[in-house]
């Protein structure tokens, strides 16, 4: 198991959000995390990642309890995240964002930023332009080479179809299935959008109102009703 | 003419030295040092102190980089690292910190210090006489912004705050530890202080309220320049020189603060993020283009 949310209760402040969500994460697997809008999907994946602390609850990553240690030590252990609305650092170059990726990971040596460019040509020919002047589809892809560039050991990433365009979702999936295939790495995404529910997801929680209301695996993912159920008010 | 020059060189000088240690912290950890001027006071007490003690101008100089470096470590510590990202507790704060240097100083080594005498003699062009020591200090601000360009720009460090700058999550998110960056920027912005006050202990006269004279033209520069610390302070500084230079060798040096003030409050009315938020402006435009 790499990684295991055991009742996790979190919010901003005091007040709880998310209550009492378990989950686990397998080694290599691709999960999914969806909802509607407001129900904690966010919430949660911060809490995952470090940067809300868990009211109650744990967290396991890699066989060992982080349920109290800083986002940033998280990453060093193999935590790569790649935040809702893609999170570039707007002034700084595309060469720059991707560079605070590097030498993440303490225990695997960084990515060579030319791998990146292999798997983002696009970023290349624009490493010297400030990120915040990308396209939404260019920021998706600068965010995911910048977690990619620690070399995580899972990645985790909260609506990467946001702000892009329909006919460029669909590569974004694959270029993540290729990040899973090709380098092992495991995927735990949050999302709204079917097309890339159905395409990338291995298996699938669905979250409202800050608990987790159904697990869709196996042939069950192909029922497009019962998860569009899970994403309509 | 060339009075006028080293006029402008002496006030570009005196604005860069006395903005460049709250700029830093203020651009990079959005915290306002009220105590600015009183780290700027505690460096030229540890350079007087030193020299007075028979060490060595520049040693001393050193002595006073470091030794308020270190004390603004210690200040960050125990109290700004509380305060991160929350500006105006901070002016409140430091204030605070402000009162109690100012008093400390005063009950340790009384109301003033003798004052050295400004090394290195002058040089004569054209009939007049100008100071070597304040063409080194102008020289002394050119080399700095020099230097701290290449820190923000050429260094892990530099990038790693740049980027913390904009979005301290995101930037914990890829394995940066930014309390201990800012831990750092503050330290850096209070050595600054610290050298600023070495460097004119010896041009004035040496008491616990030294820093009041630094701290108005240090923030009209640090607000004219606008949020990025390097940038704006060199642009402000160098349209301020030009503005209260002018002002002061027309009608005196009371109307050359004034037009600081003046000039301030018309850049906000204009260009609200100063003359580093124009210029991003711009450069954004430029790159897409
Ligand atoms: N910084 C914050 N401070 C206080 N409340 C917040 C904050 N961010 C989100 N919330 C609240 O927490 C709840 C869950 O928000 P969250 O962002 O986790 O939802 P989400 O499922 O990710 O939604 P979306 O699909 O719109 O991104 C919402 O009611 C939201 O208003
Ligand atoms: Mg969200």
């Amino acid at each position: 198991m790499l990684l295991t949310a055991d009742r996790v209760f979190s919010g901003y402040g005091k007040v709880d959000i998310v209550r009492s969500v378990s989950i686990t994460v397998n080694e290599g697997e691709i999960v999914s995390i969806i909802g509607r809008n407001g129900v904690g999907k966010s919430t949660f994946v911060k809490t995952v990642m470090g940067l809300l602390p868990a009211h109650s609850g744990s967290i396991r990553f890699q066989e060992q309890d982080v349920t109290r240690s800083k986002a940033n030590d998280r990453a060093r252990q193999g935590m790569g995240y790649v935040p809702q609305g893609h999170g570039v650092f707007p002034t700084l170059t595309v060469e720059e964002n991707l560079m605070m990726g590097t030498q993440i990971n303490k225990k695997k040596p960084s990515m060579n930023l030319l791998t990146i460019y292999d798997y983002f040509p696009k970023l290349k020919e624009r490493k010297r332009q400030k990120a915040g002047t990308l396209s939404g589809g260019e920021q998706a892809a600068l965010a995911i080479g910048r977690a990619l560039a620690g070399y995580p050991e899972l990645l985790i990433l909260d609506e990467p179809s946001e702000g892009i365009q329909p006919s460029i979702i669909h590569q974004i999936s694959e270029m993540i299935r290729k990040i899973n295939r090709e380098l092992g790495i495991t995927i735990l995404f949050v999302e709204q959008h079917m097309g890339m529910i159905q395409e990338l997801s291995e298996r699938c929680y669905a979250m409202d109102k800050g608990v987790i209301v159904g697990e869709v695996g196996g042939e069950d993912l192909h029922n497009y009703d019962r998860l569009k159920s899970y994403l309509t008010v | 003419m060339e009075d006028l020059l080293y006029q402008f060189m002496n006030n570009f000088a005196f604005l860069i030295l006395s903005a460049i240690g709250l700029a830093v912290i203020f651009g990079m950890m959005k915290i306002i040092n009220l105590a600015h001027g009183e780290f700027i006071m505690l460096g030229a007490y540890i350079a007087t102190l030193a020299t007075k003690a028979g060490i060595p101008l520049l040693l001393s100089i050193l002595l006073s980089v470091v030794g308020v470096g270190i004390f603004g470590l210690i200040v960050d510590r125990l109290i700004i690292s509380r305060l991160y990202g929350r500006t105006l507790d901070s002016v409140v704060v430091t204030w605070g910190v402000s009162l109690v240097m100012q008093q400390g100083i005063l009950i340790l080594f009384g109301p003033s210090l003798e004052t050295l005498s400004t090394p290195l003699g002058s040089i004569s062009i054209g009939g007049s006489d100008y100071s070597l020591y304040r063409i080194l200090l102008f020289v002394t601000a050119i080399v700095l912004l020099i230097l701290l360009y290449l820190l923000f720009t050429k260094t892990t460090f530099g990038l790693h705050s740049r980027a913390a700058m904009q979005n301290a999550e995101i930037a914990r998110s890829m394995g940066v530890n930014t309390n201990r960056i800012y831990s750092f920027t503050f330290s850096i912005g209070a050595a600054l202080a610290g050298l600023t006050g070495a460097l004119y202990a010896p041009t004035m006269a040496v008491s616990p309220t030294f820093g009041g004279g630094f701290l108005m033209p240090s923030f009209v520069t640090v607000i004219v320049g606008g949020a990025n610390p390097l940038i704006g302070p060199s642009l402000s500084g160098g349209v301020l020189g030009v503005v209260s230079t002018g002002l002061d060798a027309t009608w005196g040096t009371f109307f050359g603060r004034l037009g600081l003030l003046v000039v301030a409050i018309l850049v906000i009315r204009i260009m609200p993020l100063g003359f580093s938020g124009l210029v991003e402006k711009l450069s954004v435009r430029k790159s897409r283009g």
